[in-house]
């Protein structure tokens, strides 16, 4: 009898047959994988026999490089690292765009590309790319897989160094020949990964100099980075403001970790910031950066950046702290974490009445401005409208320039994790794909991407994504026919010599849209857009909106390249 | 300012394309670097000499070199007390006029010669990198044909001394 049961066993083993790309199922089986964007090819073939009866749901980008920006847009919304597939060569080279921007706004991807078979690996055999060279200056980590036995421990390190620390891309290069091999199904996997120990808890001290030293500020100024929201430590940024009273400044990548409609909220500072929030980073004298990296954008002129402030940095990543900006409080640690220590400690409320008295004065003179009695659409009207029909609730994607700058002055967040931009990279074409991503990740949000026509034809293939998983996405199309930031840029600094800035002749967009069964709708006055507005948001189907804005108007303030962060022009009077 | 930095890494394929890549991409300098294996079984030490600007710049290069995940360790040992050595192999012309004095020069440096031919000596010296560059010196009017140099592998010694010298190692 017992000699029977160990017989079946065996067989069982025997009829049991278990490839590479098996193994690669059963690790997203392990780490939850919902949603993977990938688009099959030669290399990646093994792989996808095995995805024809998967259990998550494959997203088909209509380009590589649309799907890692998905993944990207879910990674954002969610939290989880996005995982994309690509075959080897063309198919990889398409994705180093997405990577590079990941690494650069530190969004977890686990990115999974084909490789040529193993016997022909360097001698430039078809569809062969050294994808582990191109892309490691712009990974956190990348793999290639040389032993078959590796996959399971390759692809748990993968998810962990993806999600943990300072989150980023890892790239995993998969060989055709393993992911096709038979194989035995693997016991326990442990991770080696004697070299990546993140700091995640602050150091005590630390914590403790930081309140001294906000109990003895009297212009102290909170810039609060995406590190809040990477770390999901929303709530507790609130807490602690609202018990510190210490009024918060954002940066680009940062909105919505702080409620915009709170009284502390001074707004978003930068290149394009408005005048408070820039002012209250020039002239404070305690500078607490949580979650930031004094990325160019934000602080112009180092040498003009809080010449009178005590600079307290909290980031997980050490080798951000002291990159840029020199920083007598040095804290590593999760932003979360530090913001419960600091949560703990004692804090005397800092002595800045007249502080935010000057602060409030700064707000109500010098507001974001726009000319309100012009009779051409005002591309910041536009913004206005979103956000008062999605009462500052949708999630928002953008692509890079202008129409990004209005989003970001314009519509004010009230929640963490509904605003997915590229701001490190600037990427353009990241608009579109990112919002497929962001409203897989969260179905029943209203998601607007906000798009400049050059940028939408950066990625209009994606289209025929929305359109096939009929997802309810609005895409606004801020139209001026050109490129708009550059064509600012020209203005002012290359005496108005538009070159190649202006693109006059484009696709009409709303039969573009009906050429993909996408309602669409061109509006070109402002009364059209509210009354569109307020019939179309709400719908659960995607609709493409083609707005005709003044193609001359400029972002302000503005800081000139080279001038310091109170050096800001355009800025009302 | 020079810089020693002596890293213990994971003996894996693609580490050193990693650092190597790391320096070219945050646009630091690098004079020399060594690599080779380490008492540690899968472990290899690199020692790399870099030129920087500011100590802020030293700074960043430690921590961006530990954030590398095959990097295990990362010790800035310039300020240290240390035993740094290089290895160069010189190829001098000679004629048997020559052969003698240039025999006399390589004595007080404890260089040695390891291959001789009917118009040329090979010479190997050993020693920090400031030693070989004062025996090329003298040796350069003899007239140099090539040169071969390892670059600095260096670690700190067992005892280190209370006060900082600048030049604590012996020069040979």
């Amino acid at each position: 009898m017992v000699r029977e049961a160990a017989l079946t066993e065996e067989v069982k083993t025997k009829l049991e047959t278990i490839t590479g790309a098996d193994l690669l199922m059963d690790a997203l089986e392990r780490e939850n994988v919902e949603v993977v964007f990938g688009y099959p090819g030669g290399a990646v073939l093994p792989i996808y026999d095995k995805i024809y009866d998967a259990k998550f749901l494959h997203v088909l980008p209509r380009h590589e490089q649309g799907g890692i920006h998905a993944a990207e847009g879910y990674a954002r919304i969610s939290g989880k690292p996005g995982v994309v597939i690509a075959t080897s060569g063309p198919g990889a080279t398409n994705i180093v765009t997405g990577l590079a921007d990941a690494m650069m706004d530190s969004l977890p991807i686990v990115a999974f590309t084909g490789q040529v078979a193993t016997s022909v690996i360097g001698s430039d055999a078809f569809q062969e790319a050294d994808i582990l060279g191109i892309t490691t200056p712009i990974t956190k980590y990348n793999f290639q897989i040389r032993q078959l036995e590796d996959i399971p421990r390759v692809i748990k390190e993968a998810f962990y160094i993806a999600k943990t620390g300072r989150p980023g891309p890892v790239l995993i290069d998969i060989p055709k020949d393993i992911a096709s091999t038979i194989t035995e199904r693997p016991e326990e996997v442990e991770m080696e990964l004697p070299g990546y120990q993140p700091t995640l808890k602050p150091n005590r001290l630390q914590i403790r100099k930081l309140s001294d030293a906000i109990g003895a500020a009297q212009k102290p100024v909170i810039l609060a980075g995406a590190g809040i929201l990477h770390s999901k430590g929303a709530n507790e940024l609130l807490q602690y403001v609202e018990k510190t009273k210490i009024p918060v400044v954002h940066t680009l990548l940062g909105l919505g970790g702080f409620p915009s409609d709170h009284p502390l909220f001074i707004g978003m500072a930068g290149m394009h910031g408005c005048y408070t929030a820039n002012m209250a980073l020039s002239q404070c004298d305690l500078l607490i950066n949580i979650g930031a990296r004094f990325d160019d954008r934000l602080t112009g002129n180092l040498e003009h950046f809080a010449p009178n402030a005590k600079v307290a940095h909290i980031d997980i990543d050490p080798a951000e702290i002291g990159k840029n900006v020199p920083t007598v409080i040095p804290v590593v640690a999760d932003a979360k974490a530090a913001l419960l220590a600091l949560l703990q400690e004692e804090c005397n409320e800092p002595a800045h009445s007249e502080w935010m008295e000057t602060l409030k004065q700064w707000s109500v003179a010098h507001p974001f401005h726009y000319d309100k009695a012009s009779p051409k659409l005002k591309p910041q009207r536009v913004m206005e409208l979103l956000y008062e029909n999605t009462k500052g609730e949708a999630i928002v994607t953008t692509d890079v320039g202008q129409h990004q700058m209005w989003a970001a002055q314009y519509y004010r967040f009230k929640h963490a994790d509904r605003w997915v931009t590229s701001g490190g990279l600037g990427t353009m074409g990241f608009g579109l794909p990112s919002s497929i991503g962001a409203q897989i990740a969260d179905p029943d949000s209203c998601v607007l991407a906000i798009v400049g026509d050059a940028g939408f034809q950066m990625s209009t293939q994606e289209l025929a994504v929305i359109q096939e998983m009929n997802l309810p996405i609005k895409i606004a199309i801020f139209n001026n026919q050109s490129l708009g930031m550059v064509r600012q840029w020209q203005e002012f600094f290359y005496e108005s010599r538009f070159s190649h800035s202006k693109i006059p002749v484009q696709p009409d967009f709303v039969k573009l849209a009906e050429a993909y069964d996408i309602k669409g709708y061109t509006i070109t006055t402002e009364e059209e857009a509210e009354r569109v507005l307020a019939e179309v948001l709400h719908t659960r189907e995607p609709v493409l909106l083609d707005f005709r804005v003044d193609a001359d108007e400029n972002v302000f303030p503005m800081i000139a390249p080279g001038k310091g962060i109170h050096e800001m022009v355009g800025v009302k009077e | 300012m020079k810089r020693i930095i002596s890293l213990l890494v994971l003996n894996k394929p693609g580490v050193l394309n990693r650092i190597t890549n790391l320096f070219s991409k945050r646009n630091y300098n690098i004079e020399s670097i060594s690599v080779g294996l380490s008492e540690q079984e899968g472990m290899s030490r690199i020692t790399c000499v870099i030129y920087v600007e500011s100590d802020q710049q030293s700074e960043q290069i430690t921590k961006q070199l530990n954030k590398q995940i095959d990097i295990l360790k990362v010790t800035d040992i310039t300020n240290q007390a240390v035993v740094a050595r290089e290895l160069a192999l010189i190829k001098v012309q000679s004629n048997p006029h020559s052969r003698n004095e240039i025999y006399s020069l390589i004595e007080p440096f404890r260089a040695s010669v390891i291959d001789v031919s009917k118009d040329s000596l090979v010479i190997q010296i050993t020693g920090e990198s400031e030693k070989i560059e004062a025996f090329l010196e003298l040796i350069k009017p003899y007239g140099i044909k090539e040169i071969a140099r390892t670059g600095t592998t260096a670690f700190p010694r067992g005892t280190q001394r209370q006060s900082q010298q600048k030049h604590n190692f012996s020069i040979v």
